[in-house]
């Protein structure tokens, strides 16, 4: 086991998500914690103490998003969980909401009594059944038990909760194309400023954190941020869920202490590359992190530090193991039809771009590639970069630029020999 | 659509006050899932009951994906096609459906049986590959799995 577990530390079973198994496994005696002894900013100053990063993939410190909302501004106040996951790789939040939906409402709860939140919402994508119909049981339950409602557990604390179906569109799990789409329209991401934390939700503020950044938090409250930070290493405390998807011989949700060794993970825990094949690359977190190779990840640790200072990122913690043998022209063809197809057209650099992107890489893989075409397809990625309301158009240059750094080779080969050095293969194949 | 307005009261009754606008998504969810798409006269009165323009509802149904405007086979069969199904044989097994089918993606059999679709990741990465049947997941494909669970489909 790599490391510390604080969410994933029970054995799953057939019922393990019901209430009364949470119950036995303590749950929601932080609530009990927080409403019986804790005042509202305690809880703000807990989390901030702890040094939570938000884990769906910008790392943003929790507890300075909670900080801008002001407790008694007279208004509404939102907060919503981000269960749109969506990013290619991605898929650690379905494991919460499949296996441990209370953990995450318990902790909304905490999270509502702290920022004086009445109303809070979970945005679940709108493919995901069983997470669904697990989380919206888990509402019930907790409904039922008196969780949520009027007057929780006799403390005068009052708090209802929504869960929110998505209806199929990536850029809705951009917090602000979020809050469109929870609105009732297209999911176009709005410009900041204002931040979400000062006009939100019907213009009011909100607070949107990944669904696994907030369920952390019940387990901070029960053990203190000293406890929490003495999980992980000081600049990355606590642990992650990754889930591992690719050429990977045991593919599945991790929960990893971070600090922990990246090759020991994939090759002990993960069981390494199927046939023995050795690692090319590895996309860190979710496919719009920066990829890295073998030879780059062989010393690191996962935490954040170590892969900011290698120019990438923990993302969204959706790993992609990817084999020796791979065709990265293909590779890179797949995620330019995936950001095109999820542009929402809104800013004029990334509708455009993000189909310029695609159809060089389209004529590149089929033979027909201009010798100018590498040099195109930096200059769109880096024209792309923050000229866009949201981070998509940026993201779909750094997924572009970051596969042609690594390997600009098999792209100078495939557009001068007109073929795939690697025969386009996509698969982990047998060492012939 | 009238005949679901006891269901969408329901649905407002959990929003607070002033949220009809957000009640968009759901109520358009709950139409597709009766008459198994949305027609010209569910935006009209939708638009009426909610108090929302009718180009909201209609800018909705075009930006998402799960929104369809016409009828389509029985059997959905949504095909993940990005990078950690692709790298497992997502293309192996959707050729072998298009070729046991004889459709392409965007295509419905002539019996109305199945309509057959390639979408972009379902967060289904670890268990790939993967496609999606009416609302089911299911992973893991091999082409016996994929043979025996077509048949099922009456």
């Amino acid at each position: 086991m790599p490391g510390r577990q604080l969410i994933m530390s029970f054995p799953v079973t057939a019922t393990s998500h019901a209430l009364s198994e949470y119950r036995e496994r303590g749950g929601y005696g932080a609530l009990a914690k927080t409403l019986g002894q804790l005042k509202p900013q305690d809880v703000v100053k807990e989390v901030t103490a702890s040094g939570l990063q938000g884990r769906g993939g910008a790392a943003f410190a929790v507890g300075r998003k909670w900080q801008v909302v002001q407790y008694d501004d007279g208004q509404p106040h939102y907060l919503i969980a981000n269960a749109d996951e969506g990013e290619p790789g991605t898929f650690k939040d379905r494991w919460i909401l499949e296996n441990n939906p209370h953990v995450l409402l318990e902790s909304m709860l905490i999270a509502s009594y702290a920022l004086n939140v009445r109303n809070c919402f979970v945005y679940i994508r709108g493919e995901f059944d069983l997470p669904y119909r697990r989380l919206a049981g888990a509402v019930e339950e907790a409904y039922a038990a008196g969780l949520f409602g009027r007057n929780i557990l006799g403390s005068g604390f009052s708090c209802d909760i929504v869960v929110y179906r998505g209806a199929g569109a990536y850029v809705a799990g951009e917090a602000s194309g979020l809050l469109s789409s929870l609105e009732g329209k297209k999911g176009y991401p709005r410009n900041r400023p204002p931040r979400l934390t000062v006009k939100g939700l019907y213009q009011r503020p909100t607070v949107v954190n990944n669904v696994e950044s907030l369920s952390n938090i019940a387990w901070i409250i029960s053990n203190g941020a000293e406890a929490f930070k003495a999980v992980g290493t000081p600049k990355s405390p606590g642990t992650r869920l990754f889930s591992v998807s690719g050429h990977i011989n045991r593919p599945g949700v991790y929960e990893v202490e971070l600090g922990y060794p990246w090759m020991k993970f994939l090759d002990e825990d993960c069981g390494g590359v199927p046939h023995g094949r050795a690692i090319k690359c590895v996309v860190p977190g979710g496919v719009s992190s920066k990829v890295l190779t073998g030879a780059d990840i062989s010393n690191l640790k996962l935490s954040h530090e170590d892969l900011w200072d290698a120019g990438s990122t923990l993302g969204s913690g959706g790993m992609i193991v990817i084999a020796e043998g791979t065709c990265m022209v293909a590779l890179l063809q797949v995620l330019m039809r995936f950001y095109h197809h999820e542009s929402c057209g809104q800013c004029t650099p990334c509708r455009h771009g993000t189909g310029w992107l695609h159809r060089i890489v389209d004529r590149i893989v089929a033979g027909d590639g201009r010798s100018d075409d590498i040099e195109r397809l930096y200059y769109i990625s880096k024209f792309n970069d923050g000229t866009t309301i949201c981070g998509l158009g940026d993201a779909a240059g750094y997924a572009c630029s970051g596969i042609l750094d690594k390997f600009r080779d098999e792209f100078e080969y495939c557009i001068e020999h007109k073929r795939s050095k690697f025969g386009g293969n996509l698969e982990c194949l047998r060492s012939s | 659509m009238k005949h679901l307005v006891p269901e969408f009261e329901k649905f407002r009754e959990r929003f607070p006050a002033g949220f009809e606008s957000s009640l968009v998504l759901p109520c358009l969810r709950r139409i597709q899932e009766d008459r198994g798409y949305v027609a010209n006269s569910d935006i009209e009165e939708l638009a009426v009951f909610l108090g929302v323009p009718q180009i909201q509802i209609e800018e909705v149904l075009s930006f998402y994906t799960q929104f369809r405007r016409k009828p389509i086979g029985r059997w959905h069969l949504q095909f993940c096609h990005n990078v950690s199904c692709s790298m497992n044989g997502a293309e192996n097994v959707l050729a072998h459906v298009e070729q046991k089918l004889g459709i392409k993606p965007g295509q419905t059999t002539p019996d109305g049986r199945y309509t057959l679709s390639t979408v972009e990741c379902l967060g289904s990465c670890g268990t790939a590959p993967m496609m999606m049947v009416n609302d089911g997941y299911h992973e893991n494909l091999t082409f016996t799995k994929l043979d025996e669970l077509l048949e099922g489909l009456k």
